[in-house]
């Protein structure tokens, strides 16, 4: 437990009562219970094992594995797969969920509430259910199961979150600045590319992150839709039944550290907006 | 009804009508949602009225026969599903709730810093963490092996494919989910309401309790719906930790499609789910309002 956990100021002013001593020390306790699978994956990344499948026993370190990260030609593509799909997927929803989150956070209008629902019913269905719904449309259609159909399932999972995200972010915005630009003669069309859209950047980012983080980590819904293709997440689903090659914990550590970094370029970014507004 | 809300559409006179201009905005997103959210729930359920084989194809008709077989048939499986989905989701609350707490109130200037560190899974791929459990709670893993090397657990002891390991998996994957909501909803809390508790003699437990846990209210319930919508659906982590008598509605469901080609069932079973699941969460909504939940959803 660090001592710069409870600010130094307080210490002058009261003891620090038991209770919350002991609170503290239980998120702490939370917090190793969180990291505990995640340092199973890093440190079974390294480990030596001969068979080809991760083993209980630590055999010692080796670099062997990040060495043939790419060895194993299905994983490599099903990982391809699941980064092809959470990028289109995500900017697909962008294009289609802004304009909705729009006209939901600027506009009052018929059927807004009924939009609400439905937003909020797609965001609170069962993965189980919207997986099997899309399936009976699909079988229904006879429409053969792959990349596209992944495609459109991820899409209809991200729109919803996406849409929440961004309206979120138009509703603090101050509409005054979109007045001036009208007052100074812009068209609506140059108002959005030039104030609404730079402004909204922060909210279209984090809805971005969020959709990219729920596609590439859908199993549930594209497990249903994905026919013979395989992601990232089905593969590693598949092979747990005959032993999981090492490969699955080190490309899986490579998405772990990646989106540390995606997350913290981002909190970066949107510390440094927050100070070019004032 | 319709009378717009357009103090500033009125500024910027495009071609577009600002009467229109909304309605235009949510055509995309509208068709998306209708075409892959609406249309594939009604077709779900035509499906389930379908008659015929795998092996002949299905044909509609208007058969609802298929809805009583599946709740007779699975009857067990939908008792379990919300069973583990209660208790997971309690627990859930339960162990997040201390921590939230703490974070938004005694965090101080690291208070981002913890909350991160409790989602940090959330960067790890979702069947991944499942995984990751599968090994730690190995009968011969991390936890088992060494207590029964010391003796202390008996060499037949395990918790791997019991409803334990299930419940356990589902309380672990949502913890960071529901630790969100919670300190969101702590954290707007003004300090001052709680040092009035104290000022009118409200002892720590009273304020707590008669103050800050009302004014959480909006999180714990948002928390406790998304939470616990999930975990009833979930079927991974009954297929990876669990074993053939914790089988979830999930299990089911994907059996039925792909294993056995039933389609008529898995679609009955899963129209089910979504209605005993939508009727919980219109009560909710009802209770709460859908804005407050989205808020908190994203």
């Amino acid at each position: 437990m660090p001592p710069d956990a409870v600010p130094a100021g307080k210490l002058f002013l009261r003891k620090v009562p038991l209770g919350e001593r002991l609170l503290n020390v239980y998120t702490w306790l939370t917090i190793a219970y969180a990291m505990a699978p995640i340092a199973v994956m890093v440190v079974f990344s390294f480990n030596q094992s001969p068979s080809g499948r991760i083993g209980l026993r630590w055999l010692g370190f080796t670099t062997f594995w990040y060495q043939n990260a790419f060895a194993i030609p299905d994983l490599t593509t099903a990982l391809v797969n699941s980064l092809e799909i959470a990028i289109s997927s995500t900017l697909a929803a962008i294009i289609l969920g802004t304009p909705l989150a729009l006209a939901l956070a600027r506009y009052r209008f018929r059927g807004k509430t009924v939009t609400d629902i439905v937003i909020f019913a797609d965001i609170a269905a069962p993965a189980v259910v919207v997986g099997a719904s899309l399936l009976s449309v699909f079988l229904a259609l006879n429409l053969p199961r792959g990349m596209p159909t992944i495609f459109l399932a991820h899409l209809a999972f991200n729109l919803a979150f996406v849409v929440v995200v961004i309206r979120a972010r138009v509703t603090g915005l101050d509409r005054a600045l979109d007045r001036a630009a009208a007052d100074l003669g812009a068209t609506p069309w140059v108002t959005f590319w030039k104030v609404t859209l730079p402004l909204i950047m922060p909210g279209i980012l984090g809805a971005g992150l969020l959709g990219f983080a729920l596609s590439i980590d859908d199993v549930i819904i594209t497990s249903f839709v994905a026919g013979q293709t395989l992601t990232f997440p089905l593969w590693v689903y598949g092979a747990e039944k005959t032993g999981t090659p090492p490969q699955v914990f080190v490309l899986s550590t490579f998405i772990f550290v990646a989106g540390l970094l995606l997350a913290g370029l981002n909190s970066l970014m949107s510390r440094r907006g927050a100070k070019g507004k004032t | 009804m319709a009378k717009p809300e357009v103090a500033a559409g009125r500024a910027h006179r495009g071609r577009i009508g600002p009467r229109l201009a909304p309605y235009l905005l949510s055509l995309p997103s509208w068709a998306y949602f209708l075409g892959l959210f609406l249309i594939p729930l009604g077709s779900m359920v035509i499906m389930a009225t379908a008659i015929g084989d795998p092996l002949d194809g299905y044909t509609i008709s208007d058969n609802f026969a298929e809805f009583l077989t599946a709740v007779s048939q699975y009857h067990d499986e939908f008792v379990r599903s919300f069973v583990y989905g209660g208790v997971s989701t309690v627990v859930t609350l339960l162990l997040a709730y201390p921590a939230a707490y703490w974070i938004a109130f005694h965090g101080g200037q690291h208070k981002s810093t913890f909350l991160f560190l409790i989602v940090l899974p959330f960067f790890v791929t979702f069947v991944i963490r499942v995984l990751a459990w599968q090994f730690i709670l190995a009968d011969q893993g991390f936890i088992f092996g060494p207590l029964k090397d010391l003796g202390l657990l008996p060499e037949n002891a395990y918790v791997l494919s019991t409803k334990w390991a299930v419940i356990g998996g589902l309380i672990y994957n949502n913890l960071g989910y529901y630790v969100l909501p919670l300190y969101v909803s702590l954290e707007k809390i003004d300090r001052r309401m709680v040092l009035a508790a104290n000022d009118l003699y409200a002892t720590p437990s009273t304020a707590f309790l008669r103050v800050v846990l009302p004014l959480s209210a909006p999180g714990v319930f948002a928390g406790f719906l998304l939470v616990f919508v999930t975990n009833v659906g979930d079927f991974i982590n009954a297929e990876i930790l669990g074993g053939p008598s914790t089988s979830m509605i999930g299990n089911i469901i994907q059996d039925s499609f792909f294993v056995d080609q039933d389609y008529p069932m898995a679609a009955a079973l899963s129209s089910l789910l979504m209605l005993l699941l939508m009727v919980s969460i219109l009560i909710y909504a009802k209770a709460f309002g859908t804005e407050t939940i989205q808020d908190y959803a994203a």
